[in-house]
């Protein structure tokens, strides 16, 4: 621990990610509706609460229909934060974004919540209680080699370990700590899912830019003492500070 | 069992064509048949470093797109003749370049040579991209100098991704071959030194090609180095990085040009 440095606080940016349900709806509209609604009948509090998105790739809608769908939803208490796959001439003004790309994942099941379904599922014996889940490990993700220029490792799950060099032009994002075994030459961005606890390790600090939690530096801004050192990196009252560890 | 070998490096002008050529011919001197592939379609340039321009009848493109048959297509080099020349086509673009094209291609080639050498373009692009696809090993040329070294690490990270082989989950052969070399200059610190560049890309090196009047000549002439005047110090360089490609072990030296007493006491070239 010879070396600390302090840096000065910068604009902070974090990657967040929300879960929203993408709404597809078809024609006809009036069939659609009529299903809908009944869905709403069935489980009127799916919807609270919820980031929806609509996608209306099938339906090649202008900007009337469009707005007219959109104000019928919010009628149903459907608010509409996006939509996929509308014409840009029927975006604009007062419309949500165009939105495109997002991974499929899993939603929940709307749940039956008439009178009747309550009291079916009341009635059901109630099963075993659900095995006590072990405790596990923290995601992490190892890379045995070199990571060169250009490539990109993204890992937003947890920890990453390169066993080799990050080269200039490389870049490893990982949602936990990050260690180089190896000259750091490239970008590291650590704890990018709002980690502040987050770590840099490497065994020789030549990187061009590091981060923990959005706070970053380059490498003009570094400590010129500690470069070509072993080196860690962490993140104390939004400060990155900088130690060797030779 | 046939060879590909692509000659790449991300960046324009460190040497690729000269290379190509010179490794080719310095393979077919030792008695393997060769075929040189370039395949900078648009910008072809290794029909002029052969000294076959004005010999080119159907090339690249038109065995790809089947307009062409291959033996049709092939350039015996009038010099040495265990050494083919497979031209670009110089007024098509990259794009006509199909990727099953060149897979069949490539496998006649295989049929028939023992190497088969592509001359990559530069960049990352399709051309580039489709050069490497079906390789089986690379020479990587780089110049001592840092945005050269970037670019061939970008490329060595391609080589170990997007080819045939490493789809497949193989080995892919990387050597780098270091050209352009001036030991003083690198002495001085206006160049990175041979150790430097092995630090940051770690292949292992197939030769250093010094700096050297010999290369551009030989270019002049339309023959490549190892045929033209095979004393210099490029073509000795050259030879025995041929040698290293065929497996034998030749320690690696930094051949230079013999100057004269005069040369060698007020020799230096102003930097």
């Amino acid at each position: 621990m010879a070396t600390v440095t302090k840096t000065r606080n910068s604009i902070r940016f974090r990657g967040r990610s929300f879960l929203a349900l993408v709404l597809a709806p078809e024609h006809p509209l009036q069939e659609w509706f009529v299903e809908f609604d009944d869905l709403l009948r069935r489980s009127p509090s799916f919807f609270i609460g919820r980031a929806v998105v609509l996608d209306v790739t099938m339906l090649n809608l202008d900007k009337a229909t469009l707005a007219d769908l959109i104000a019928k939803l919010y009628d149903r208490k459907v608010r509409v934060m996006g939509v996929e796959g509308a014409k840009a001439s029927a975006l604009g003004l007062g419309m949500p974004p165009a939105m495109s790309g997002g991974r499929v994942v899993d939603v929940p099941e709307p749940v039956d919540e008439t009178p009747e379904a309550v009291a079916a599922e009341a009635a059901k014996p109630k099963s075993a209680p659900p095995p006590q889940l072990v405790p596990s490990t923290a995601p992490s993700l190892v890379i045995d080699h070199t990571v060169r220029s250009g490539q990109s490792i993204v890992f937003p799950e947890g920890d990453v370990t390169v066993i080799g060099a990050v080269a200039s032009g490389a870049e490893i994002v990982a949602g936990g700590s990050v260690h180089v075994y190896g000259p750091l030459r490239g970008r590291v961005l650590a704890g990018t899912t709002g980690n502040p606890a987050a770590r840099i390790f490497c065994h020789k600090l030549e990187a061009e830019l590091l981060s923990i939690d959005g706070l970053y530096q380059t490498a003009d801004e570094m400590d010129a003492a500690l470069l070509g050192r072993p080196a860690q990196i962490w993140l104390k009252d939004d400060v990155l500070n900088f130690a060797a560890l030779d | 069992m046939a060879k590909v070998l692509v000659v790449t490096s991300g960046k324009g002008g460190v040497g690729k064509t000269t290379s190509t050529a010179a490794l080719g011919a310095a393979l077919a001197l030792s008695g393997q048949t060769v075929c040189v592939v370039d395949f900078d379609v648009g910008l072809r340039n290794l029909d002029l470093v052969m000294g076959a321009e004005r010999r080119v009848v159907f090339d690249l493109i038109n065995v790809v797109q089947g307009d062409a048959k291959l033996s049709q297509a092939l350039i015996r080099d009038k010099r040495c003749e265990h050494l083919s020349l497979l031209a670009a086509s110089q007024t098509r673009d990259k794009d006509a370049l199909s990727s099953e094209g060149v897979a069949r291609v490539i496998e006649e080639l295989r049929e028939k040579f023992d190497w088969i050498i592509c001359d990559s373009p530069a960049g990352i692009e399709r051309g580039a991209t489709l050069a490497m696809r079906h390789a089986d090993m690379a020479v990587v040329v780089t110049n001592p100098e840092v945005s050269s070294v970037r670019d061939s690490d970008r490329i060595i990270g391609l080589l170990d991704s997007k080819t045939m082989r490493a789809e497949r989950g193989e080995r892919m052969d990387k050597f780098l071959l270091l050209t352009r070399y001036d030991p003083a200059r690198a002495e001085r610190g206006e160049m990175l030194k041979v150790d430097d560049v092995l630090e940051i890309l770690s292949i292992p090196l197939l030769g250093i090609v010094p700096e050297s009047q010999a290369v551009l000549s030989a270019s002049n002439l339309g023959s490549p180095v190892t045929i033209a005047n095979p004393d210099s110090a490029p073509a000795r360089a050259y030879l025995d990085a041929a040698l290293r490609l065929m497996g034998i072990d030749v320690p690696i030296t930094v051949p230079t040009d013999k100057r004269s007493l005069f040369g060698a006491l007020f020799g230096r070239r102003v930097a």
